[in-house]
């Protein structure tokens, strides 16, 4: 049955688009170590690690494009799933450390023994197994999203409360993990890190590597959202987004749907986290700050809610305008990224995509829509309420 | 020197006579000033007999002699013996050769002399003219207590009830005698109590040899002080003593710990609603947008940034161009806030908000955008840093009520937060404007069919929430520091306020933030602050599971919509 859902995941465009993000994913690595840095296509390792970035905040935009197109559930908290997945890599990045330290504590990391701790917190034990902590990267997130998600949905806390209180989630867990008796760095984190499965973590191999898992997580993150999505199951979700209480009277058990979908979801955001964090060196509360988890919203309106193309097109190009901005022109940045939430918001509600789609529409030789996005036909027919 | 005139030196080098003239002159000039000083010594010497001989007596003999000598000092209660005192205990009595006491500081080649008493300067002389009285710890302690004796009897009340409040600081038997004597003369009511307080912490001192019965009542007596001191002093009691008296610091002890824990609620309920009023504030006008409109304003926290930037700009041109206004600053402050925050909602409601009505999720992301714009605005505007925004001379300070310690500018922010409550329930209830807002709310198409403007009262509606979002900022300018990311801090906290209390109801939004304030306070103690706040946020979050709809839910076809 599950081999079922992914040949339908794979039907139509989608198939293409995987195998696109795959091979994008081996060429860059690729040409990056063979050529040699005057080749015309020689991609630098400045751009590889860029890239590589943005390839699992591509991710983290899927998995709230997920919730969010085909659920209707706006998550202002996804960025505490992203971060909590970034925790459990970064804890085993913290524990490959060992005596290479400042402090040169075998089990300790830095910042317990800097501030007293005389044994590892329970929690933290089992972070040296690389298996462990991945498993880990799912299960915490995964666990929260669970709890949130049972309490929330079973009350049918709908729309703009359930946007709240999710914001105030990753909020309460900023506050936490800011807190030092936490016994997860409190303000600055986790970082420093050496190495990752025994390769040093700034070799350019190793960067190589882990673009390429960036990729494979994204093009599997695509393939497992297309199967849902396409699924009945999916058909039900969209039902849920358009008019929950009628899907309800019909005999679907709307929470079952939304709770599974939802922690789907965070489970990829997780993944997305866990590859960001070795990519970027450091994990630290901040990625729990409302504000982050808000933007991760704004590169799927972007994109295209509705789609799953739309939120890998809209996080990779706000992510490209960031990087443009914050070096060219710093103090623009946030004019640029608040007239863009105005500007998508009121004049683009469908994003880029939906845009694409009524250019071609109006002037393109086949006015017929792709068969590929039947989502985008479902958004046009969803009544005004 | 001026040309033509020949100098005093030339002068007198040319002329003899004119030399005797002169040295006649200044002989004279001499002997009267002498004379005069002389007159203004004795008379100066006859007033101050008395002390006089007191104080030379501090120069004679050892520090045994020494401390008799201050305590004859002090037995006269002169006004001007307690300064003396205190020169003695900073080391700045020194004695002439000749026997008579001066004060002396360094300066010039050796010391300034000066009369102790009078402050009359007598003078320099070489260093070593004059030699210190010297103090030991001993001393020292005389003299504090001798102080005190004498304050006790100092014509002014506060100076009195200062003077006891040290005794009962630093207590000594041997200061009961004087006390008693203050005690009998004393007319004024609060320095009585004071003094009355200072006898009885005396007289539980261990070497007071005063008797069970005295002790008891000076253990009532403390026991009516339910603060920390008393607290420590009847624990020593308790410790020290036996029989009756150990009994009554017992019950004592317990007595003011029962009222120390009702104080400590009390402090914590005022800390709560002092919490709260802030919440309310900011909260407020983000009830209205939200609540009475269904209008997500993610740039409501920006709203209120904009009105403690308005408070900061009064201020800049009140301190530059008219200084005397300040204590009227923030008065002037308010309605300005009110309009500008009020014009810049209008203007979001125009331009962006009345476009998504109808979609609140996409309203929620557009001001979330416009909230970014507002805030990098004012960072490049004012600069990233804080500002300074000074606190009007009448809302600083605090005073006691039953114990608890309040700050005026925490009364006035609760006091001006009430008055914003009830103006707005005023204005929606009793106004033509109210009237036409809830028709708006309740049924928009209705109201529209009976000739209400609807998309005037949207535009205005937003103006009014966004305004009282301006004058939260003017109040929170005083408490809270005027950065760009003000709003940011309190716009999660609004949301939780307005969700708790119930999307639609104002009364909701009071009781959801007083009891938020006052649950955040009462847990800080035991869990800290950031905890605190932790727990309150997931307490909204299961409570919101529980009540999804709010404390005090619309009920209804409204609650539908």
């Amino acid at each position: 049955m599950i081999a079922a859902a992914i040949r339908r995941g794979f039907e139509g465009h989608g198939w293409l688009i995987v195998a696109i993000i795959l091979a994008f994913g081996a060429a860059v690595p690729i040409l990056n170590l063979l050529l040699s840095p005057g080749h015309p296509l020689y991609p630098s390792s400045y751009m590889m690690v860029v890239f590589g970035r943005y390839l699992t905040l591509m991710l983290l935009a899927l998995s709230v494009g997920l919730v969010w197109g085909y659920c209707g559930i706006l998550s202002l908290g996804h960025g505490a799933f992203f971060a909590l997945g970034g925790y459990a890599m970064g804890m085993y990045l913290m524990r490959q450390i060992g005596t290479r330290g400042v402090y040169g504590h075998p089990v300790l990391p830095d910042f317990m023994v800097f501030s007293n701790w005389d044994a590892l917190p329970w929690y933290w034990h089992g972070f040296d197994q690389f298996w462990f902590a991945m498993i880990m990267v799912l299960v915490a997130p995964g666990v929260l999203a669970f709890v949130f998600g049972w309490l929330t949905f079973r009350s049918r806390v709908t729309g703009v409360y359930l946007s709240i209180i999710s914001q105030a989630m990753t909020f309460a867990l900023m506050l936490a993990f800011f807190r030092n008796e936490m016994g997860f760095g409190g303000n600055n984190g986790l970082t420093d890190f050496k190495d990752i499965l025994g390769f040093d973590i700034q070799a350019r191999e190793t960067r190589a590597g882990l673009f390429f898992a960036s990729a494979a997580a994204l093009a599997l993150g695509f393939a497992i959202c297309r199967s849902i999505v396409t699924s009945k199951l999916g058909k039900v979700l969209v039902a849920v987004r358009d008019a929950e209480s009628r899907t309800r009277f019909l005999g679907y058990r709307v929470e079952h749907y939304k709770l599974f979908v939802w922690v789907v979801s965070a489970m990829l955001a997780g993944l997305a986290g866990a590859l960001y964090v070795p990519q970027v060196g450091i994990i630290n509360p901040s990625e729990f700050s409302p504000a982050n988890s808000i933007e991760i919203v704004v590169w799927v309106a972007v994109g295209g809610r509705g789609t799953l193309i739309g939120p890998l097109l809209g996080a990779g190009l706000v992510n490209y305008a960031k990087t443009w901005f914050t070096t060219a022109y710093p103090e623009m940045w946030l004019f640029a990224l608040g007239a863009l939430f105005v500007l998508v918001t009121v004049l683009l509600p469908k994003g880029i995509v939906g845009l694409a789609v009524s250019l071609r529409n109006r002037w393109g030789s086949r006015p017929k829509r792709p068969a590929a996005e039947p989502d985008a036909a479902a958004i046009q027919a969803r009544p005004a309420e | 020197m001026i040309p033509g005139r020949p100098s005093l030196t030339e002068s007198v080098l040319q002329s003899p006579s004119r030399l005797r003239v002169t040295a006649m002159r200044i002989l004279l000039t001499i002997t009267a000033v002498l004379v005069l000083a002389l007159a203004a010594v004795v008379g100066r010497a006859e007033a101050q007999h008395e002390l006089r001989g007191h104080v030379d007596a501090l120069a004679i003999g050892g520090f045994a002699e020494l401390e008799d000598a201050i305590a004859e000092l002090a037995a006269t209660g002169h006004p001007d013996a307690a300064p003396v005192l205190g020169m003695l205990r900073d080391g700045d009595l020194y004695v002439q050769p000749d026997g008579t006491v001066v004060r002396a500081e360094r300066g010039g080649a050796g010391f300034l002399v000066s009369d102790p008493l009078t402050g009359e300067d007598l003078g320099e002389v070489g260093r070593g003219g004059v030699d210190r009285i010297r103090v030991n710890n001993n001393i020292r302690r005389a003299v504090r207590g001798a102080l005190a004796g004498v304050t006790l009897m100092n014509p002014d009340p506060q100076i009195r009830y200062d003077a006891a409040r040290t005794l009962s600081g630093a207590p000594s038997a041997d200061m009961l005698e004087p006390l008693d004597a203050a005690l009998a003369k004393e007319a004024v009511g609060w320095v009585r109590e004071e003094m009355a307080h200072a006898r009885a912490v005396i007289v539980l001192e261990p070497g007071s040899g005063a008797d069970e019965s005295t002790r008891i009542a000076a253990v009532e007596r403390v026991a009516e002080r339910a603060n920390r001191d008393a607290l420590v002093l009847l624990n020593a009691v308790a410790a020290r003593d036996e029989g009756a008296v150990q009994a009554a610091a017992q019950d004592g002890i317990a007595a003011i710990e029962r009222r120390l824990v009702i104080r400590d609620n009390a402090q914590h309920i005022w800390y709560g609603i002092s919490l709260g009023s802030v919440l309310l504030l900011a909260a407020i006008g983000l009830a209205i947008t939200f609540g009475v409109m269904g209008v997500i304003n993610m740039a409501h926290g920006e709203m209120v940034m904009i009105g403690a930037y308005t408070t900061f700009v009064v201020q800049e041109l009140i301190r530059n161009h008219a200084p005397g206004l300040f204590d009227a600053s923030v008065l002037i402050a308010i309605p300005l806030a009110f309009l500008v925050a009020g014009a810049i909602g209008v203007a979001i409601e125009r331009g962006i908000i009345r476009f998504l009505y109808g979609r609140p999720l996409e309203t929620l992301l557009a001001t979330w955008g416009l909230a970014l714009i507002l805030q990098q605005s004012v960072r490049s505007i004012f600069g990233p840093t804080n500002r300074q925004v000074g606190n009007p001379s009448w809302m600083s300070g605090a005073f006691d009520l039953w114990g608890l310690s309040i700050t005026w500018g925490r009364l006035y922010i609760v006091i001006f937060a009430l008055i914003v409550f009830a103006g707005l329930i005023l204005l929606l209830r009793y106004s033509s404007f109210g009237l036409k807002v809830r028709a708006v709310t309740q049924n928009r198409r209705m109201a529209a069919s009976m000739g209400i403007r609807t998309p005037w009262v949207d535009a205005m509606t937003f103006g009014l929430g966004s305004g009282i979002a301006g004058i939260a900022g003017v109040a929170l300018s005083q408490i809270d520091n005027v950065s760009p990311n003000l709003g940011q801090g309190y716009i999660i906290d609004s949301f939780m306020v307005v969700v708790f209390g119930g999307v639609g109801n104002l009364w909701g939004t009071l009781v959801g933030a007083m009891t938020l304030g006052i649950v955040n306070k009462f847990l800080e103690p035991y869990a800290g602050a950031v905890l605190a706040k932790i727990l309150v946020l997931v307490v909204v979050i299961l409570f919101i599971q529980r009540r999804p709809r709010g404390l005090f839910a619309l009920r209804g076809r409204a609650a539908e919509a």
